[in-house]
């Protein structure tokens, strides 16, 4: 049994050995925001922060997150308000089939609650560990750039 | 009622971009694709696949997996009813290995359990005992040995026609992954009477339905087909994957049974972009007007057919791209391997053969010392020319003239390669001095089909009906994340003024079918659907009130409103059901020519690359276009479109291959198959060609293929530039630059 606070709710769940914190959070806990594309660390698409930093939590085993604030694309709103980075992800055109999305948004806004004023070869950088097989990633970053300069 | 007010132009209409229906849910992570969907009770599929490229099948057991407690099922061909085989074009593929296994990774077993876990375990435990054969996997051989799906020889004119000058080449382009990023996955739920339901991400529902009740000898009112949410497609998924499995297992169980394919199963679980080799021989008269094309190609369509012979038929017709020429023969052909199955993806043969045509055309104006801009407009096609190979009219619009000058138009930049090594070749990892970095500029134009071809009879269904809170669209058509969704609530709201627009996706029992979400035809055709059946509804809603126009309110005449929706509908339920085709083609005749195509579009691209000849790497610093889109119905789709599929034809140029050893896949993830990143991602500028086709809605031409299908050329021409090789290969890899 492992405990888990995820998007502020306290969770106990029990894990099977050596399963994913990915899994975890869809398979046990009905938490299907995160994506499964990859499994390999490779695209981002199940990016959560553990205890505030960025993860792929296809590569965390659940048992280590034991004790962990979790924060999933699910907790990244408030409540019925957007954050702004889903706001501009939605106007700018950023999403398409939006497997990529949830990833890019818990990745996008991490990056603008850490860093002042990021680049646009800043926000490239930081969201390169993301892929997006459908936008070309120009309408992402048009979305983001206008919210690091204000940051 | 004496509300009074003049109605205005409805919001959200065509022309503007109004944010996704789907966009919020989305962000959100709330919004549920195939993989997410679950129901209590259910089981979880897994496949047994081969190791051998080419083996007999000596035996299978799966006792030993069923003895695994919490495993409900494993199957194999014998437990399959019906016709046992499925394919897009031909029913050639067993729904599990049939006696021998054909292509690595072919389905082999299916076996369902109460957990995940336990069904990937059960499916190590099924014993299968091969006998390995010698695969064919050299497509020369397979076509010297007759083993092919489709040849198609294409004459026009006169074969002794001839140019001053002749250039000659060999050209060869590899096998793409669509790497979209949701896997095949799907849920499949008895209905406890002989029935079942299949919630799946597909391009096509009916077709699959088609395909499922055929192999399991289902009668077709026993299986309906919901359109589950789909992570992207680009051709992935146009053909079966798990859907017969799925539907097999929950026969047989009883039990709903889910299934979601990891990434190393999702390589060997759907068919890939066709690798290509080509000859080109092209002759010109000392002005550069083409006198004579010839042409060879061979696609390696792999183990099954899925749809090889179609995208045949596009290198073929596509063999000398945008430019007119009276005298071309093409001889092409798809061969049988035993190399894993090619079919659709975005592009759809016309890329291969673009990549072969556009180094031919700098060829010749190197030869001819002409610009090679000026050598494509001196052979550009357009309205009312004939297309090279088939001798077809162009009747629709092909601006190629247009669409060349304009991108010659854009300004190059000329700014030297920056300091910021994150935006160099290799990235961070740059090794070489940034003084050395060369830089390339590459040009090249394609041309593609729209929609199907051949005299397939290719038609769409929607059904429109008022209601009391606005229109609602029923409709069979895959919404892949490309924005259709957001297209026909557009055609919708202009064609009737309401700006309420709902669109539910009908099951495979409640409407027919949509057609393919490909060959870029669903804007057109169920967007052609759309307005019809919205301008049949609002002309019934307009004739019941009297009125002159729709609004969110009601029917309005002289500025006052006269019916409200509610009003409309009670007196009685407004809808139109629409069944669009668009204009009849013919199949080719011996000469491989005809009216084979309903339309086209054309669009060219101008890559400047960044080059490190000492590693070889490059880095695509803008890729710039112009493209011929009709009428644009909604920009932000279309940038989106001409962006991401740009990206994805970057990738096919520099680094995206599946690397086949003997039939043997030896890059099936992400991590060893190479997608492009943000990092990797050029900038780009597109100028959007408006003049409107003969019968997509609006005059709206497909968008989603053209910006793929010569975006790889014109990169691996500026690669060229950059470097002075030949590069007659696509992807480049670094030691195509280096020279080992
Ligand atoms: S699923 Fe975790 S990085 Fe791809
Ligand atoms: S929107 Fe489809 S992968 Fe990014």
């Amino acid at each position: 049994m492992i405990r888990l606070t995820i998007n502020g709710v306290p969770h106990v769940v029990d894990p099977m050995g050596p399963e994913s914190l990915l899994t975890t959070l869809r398979d046990r806990l009905g938490l299907f925001g995160s994506k499964n594309a990859c499994e390999q660390g490779e695209c981002g698409s199940c990016s959560v922060l553990l205890d505030g930093r960025l993860v792929c939590s296809c590569l965390v085993m659940a048992v280590d997150a034991d004790g962990a604030a979790v924060t999933t694309v699910e907790g990244i709103a408030d409540g019925e308000t957007l954050h702004r980075v889903q706001e501009a992800m939605v106007n700018a055109g950023g999403v398409q089939c939006g497997f990529c999305t949830p990833g890019i948004v818990v990745a996008a806004s991490h990056l603008l609650a850490t860093t002042p004023s990021p680049t646009e070869t800043d926000i490239r950088e930081a969201l390169a560990g993301n892929i997006c097989r459908c936008t070309g990633y120009g309408a992402i970053v048009r979305a983001l750039e206008p919210l690091a300069a204000e940051s | 009622m004496t509300i009074t007010k003049t109605p205005t132009v409805v919001a959200g209409g065509v022309g503007t971009s109004p944010i996704r229906p789907d966009g919020i849910p989305k962000v959100r992570g709330e919004f549920a694709y195939s993989s997410d969907l679950e129901v209590d009770g259910m089981l979880w599929g897994s496949t047994v696949r081969s190791p051998h490229a080419r083996a007999r099948i000596v035996s299978i057991d799966v006792a030993p997996a069923l003895a695994i407690r919490g495993v409900a099922a494993a199957l194999t061909i014998a437990d399959v009813g019906g016709r046992g085989l499925f394919g897009l074009i031909e029913p050639d593929q067993p729904v599990l290995a049939d006696g021998e296994v054909r292509f690595w990774g072919e389905p082999v077993a299916v076996v369902a359990a109460d957990d995940r876990e336990t069904a990937r375990i059960a499916a190590t435990a099924v014993v299968v005992h091969y006998e390995p054969l010698d695969p064919l996997t050299d497509p020369e051989r397979a076509e010297e040995l007759g083993e092919t799906f489709r040849v198609l020889d294409i004459t026009r004119g006169d074969p002794d026609a001839r140019g001053e000058v002749v250039v000659e080449g060999y050209y060869e382009v590899g096998m793409q992954d669509q790497a979209q990023l949701g896997t095949e996955s799907g849920l499949a739920i008895p209905d406890g009477s002989g029935g079942v339901d299949l919630h799946v991400s597909t391009q096509w529902l009916h077709v699959d339905h088609e395909q499922v009740v055929a192999s399991l000898g289902l009668p077709p009112e026993q299986l309906r087909l919901h359109l589950a949410g789909i992570g992207g497609a680009f051709g992935a998924r146009e053909d079966i994957s798990l859907q017969i499995h799925l539907c097999l297992l929950a026969l047989r169980t009883g039990r709903p049974v889910k299934m979601v394919y990891d990434r190393a199963e999702s390589f060997v679980g759907h068919v890939h972009r066709h690798p290509a080799r080509m000859w080109f021989r092209h002759e010109a008269d000392r002005d550069g007007i083409l006198r004579r094309v010839e042409a060879r190609i061979l696609l390696d369509g792999g183990a099954f057919a899925s749809t090889s012979p179609a995208v045949l038929a596009n290198a073929a017709y596509f063999a000398v791209g945008p430019y007119a020429s009276e005298s071309v023969t093409v001889h092409a052909a798809a061969a049988r391997t035993n190399n894993p199955p090619c079919g659709a993806m975005r592009g759809f043969g016309a890329v291969q053969s673009c990549f072969g045509y556009e180094a031919q055309m700098d060829r010749l104006a190197a030869a001819l010392g002409i610009d090679p801009v000026e050598l494509r407009l001196r052979n550009a096609l357009d309205r009312e020319d004939r297309i090279a190979t088939t001798g077809q009219v162009i009747v629709g619009s092909l601006p190629t003239r247009r669409v060349i000058e304009a991108l010659r138009a854009l300004p190059l930049p000329d700014e030297a390669p920056g300091d910021d090594p994150r935006r160099l070749p290799g990235g961070t990892g740059l090794t070489t001095s940034r003084a050395a970095v060369m830089r390339g500029v590459g040009f090249a134009v394609g041309i593609k089909n729209l929609a199907f071809s051949e005299a397939f009879d290719d038609f769409t269904e929607v059904r429109a009906e008022l209601t009391a809170d606005g229109i609602r669209i029923h409709t069979a058509a895959a919404e892949v994340g490309q924005g259709l969704v957001t297209v026909i609530q557009q055609i919708a709201r202009t064609a009737t003024g309401i700006s309420n627009v709902e669109v539910v996706w009908d099951h495979t029992g409640e409407i027919g079918s949509a057609g393919s979400t490909s060959a870029s035809r669903q804007t057109q055709m169920t967007g052609g659907a759309t307005l019809r059946a919205c301008e049949a509804v609002a002309a019934v809603a307009l004739a019941r009130a009297d009125a002159e126009s729709l609004d969110d309110e009601g029917a309005w005449r002289d500025d006052q409103l006269v019916m409200t929706l509610a009003d409309l509908v009670a007196a009685g339920p407004i809808e139109h059901l629409e069944r669009f085709r668009h204009p009849p083609t013919t199949p080719p005749d011996e000469h491989g020519n005809g009216d084979v195509h309903a339309g086209y579009a054309v669009a060219a691209h101008r890559a400047i690359v960044d080059v490190d000849p000492e590693l070889g790497l490059v880095h695509v610093v803008r890729v710039d276009t112009a493209q011929d889109v009709g009428r644009v119905l909604n920009p932000q789709a279309v940038i989106g479109q001409i962006e991401g599929g740009i990206m994805q034809g970057v990738g096919l140029a520099i680094m995206e291959e599946i690397v086949i050893d003997r039939g043997v896949m030896k890059n099936a993830s992400f991590t060893d198959y190479l997608l492009p990143t943000f990092l990797d991602a050029p900038d780009m500028t597109a100028v959007l060609i408006e003049e409107p086709d003969h019968w997509g809605p609006f005059g709206a031409k497909g968008v989603g293929e053209p910006p793929t299908i010569s975006s790889t050329a014109a990169v691996v021409a500026a690669i060229r530039n950059a470097t002075g090789r030949d590069l007659n290969r696509a992807p480049v890899r670094p030691e195509d630059i280096v020279g080992l």
